[in-house]
């Protein structure tokens, strides 16, 4: 297990976030899959930026746990994914449908999983 | 050149398109750590956020460096559900002052389920209140400690005040069935609610 997982961020939110508190977009669920796109060029990414993309590299994860793994707070990490989207670097998965139809079909969907497992 | 980081990571599975949540709520020690850990496929993750005694953030109160902040930490779990769906529960801390951390954690969830303790039921009703300005559904779970009285149902109900439909179950936060129990019958209620609204 790598010790930098759990290691928190020594830099005061506000630095790494270039001063900003919120986020260009606000696409940001806690539960938003997040995953790398494609090979851009990383020249130029703040360090905290960098560890983002070095995570996402490996697979699909959650707001919650891209910050939970990088020992950021959800709101700086929210800023930074969010200017990370911007900059084509990630990419995010399509998460609950809204519709009414679907949602039952998706509680079921839960239900079902969830018996799986008894 | 994989980084440590990035190859011992649990990631979602490819195939996975849709990511669902669903709180795990209660008074202080009443078990929501536990819970999540119980149920949880991955190690549970912990976040921090930084909160003023008002409830906003502390990033919107840049400068300003006499106000009261507080560290409020969540604990988080996941369940993989399908090839395409995941569950992820949320351990939310029951106090009501912070407003924000509340409205992003409620955004979108599916539910709530609210851990209580029979020898300390009126420290519930502070959550409870939260949940339900929240609009979210819910379900009770009975989190039985040694040593805490057991109520008939019926009393339990009474002194919660819960509607006549609102689930009432007993778990063991440490038992992953029963656990696993208890967030069925939330999910039941889910399922009949909204086959319920046209
Ligand atoms: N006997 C018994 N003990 C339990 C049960 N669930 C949790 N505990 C214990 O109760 C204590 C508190 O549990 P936590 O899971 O940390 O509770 P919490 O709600 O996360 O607590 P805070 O985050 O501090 O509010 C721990 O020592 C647990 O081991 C249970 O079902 N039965
Ligand atoms: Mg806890």
């Amino acid at each position: 297990m790598s010790p930098r997982r759990n290691e928190r961020s020594l830099v005061r939110p506000h630095v790494v976030t270039g001063g900003r508190a919120h986020p260009t977009r606000n696409v940001f669920d806690l539960v938003t899959l997040v995953i790398a796109a494609g090979d851009l060029p990383r020249a130029g990414l703040s360090p905290e930026k960098l560890r983002i993309v070095e995570l996402c590299r490996g697979g699909a994860l959650s707001v919650a746990e891209i910050a939970g793994h990088l020992g950021l707070p959800v709101g700086v990490a929210k800023v930074l994914l969010s200017d990370l989207v911007d900059s084509g670097h990630l990419t995010t998965r399509a998460t609950a449908p809204a519709a009414q139809q679907s949602k039952v079909r998706l509680l079921q969907e839960v239900l079902d999983g969830l018996r799986a497992r008894l | 050149m994989d980084s440590a980081l990035a190859s011992d990571t649990p990631y979602v599975r490819d195939s996975v398109r849709t990511a669902v949540k669903v709180l795990i709520v209660g008074h202080f020690a009443v078990g929501k750590t536990t819970y999540v850990g119980t149920l949880s496929e991955i190690r549970p993750l912990r976040t921090e956020e930084r909160m003023t005694q008002a409830g906003a953030s502390v990033d919107d109160l840049a400068g300003i460096r006499d106000k009261t902040t507080t560290t409020v930490a969540m604990d988080f779990g996941r369940l993989t559900l399908s090839d395409d769906l995941v569950l992820y529960l949320f351990g939310a801390p029951g106090q009501q002052r912070f407003t924000r951390l509340w409205d992003d954690l409620a955004r979108g969830a599916l539910g709530a389920l609210i851990l209580v303790d029979t020898a300390r039921l009126k420290e519930s009703f502070a959550v409870m209140d939260i949940v339900e300005k929240q609009g979210l559904p819910y379900a009770v779970a009975v989190n039985h400690f040694d040593g805490s009285p057991r109520f008939p149902d019926e009393e339990v109900r009474e002194a919660l005040d819960l509607a006549a439909t609102t689930p009432l179950i007993t778990c063991d936060a440490r038992d992953r069935r029963s656990s696993t129990e208890a967030l069925i019958s939330l999910v039941d209620h889910l399922l009949t609610l909204d086959a319920e609204t046209p």
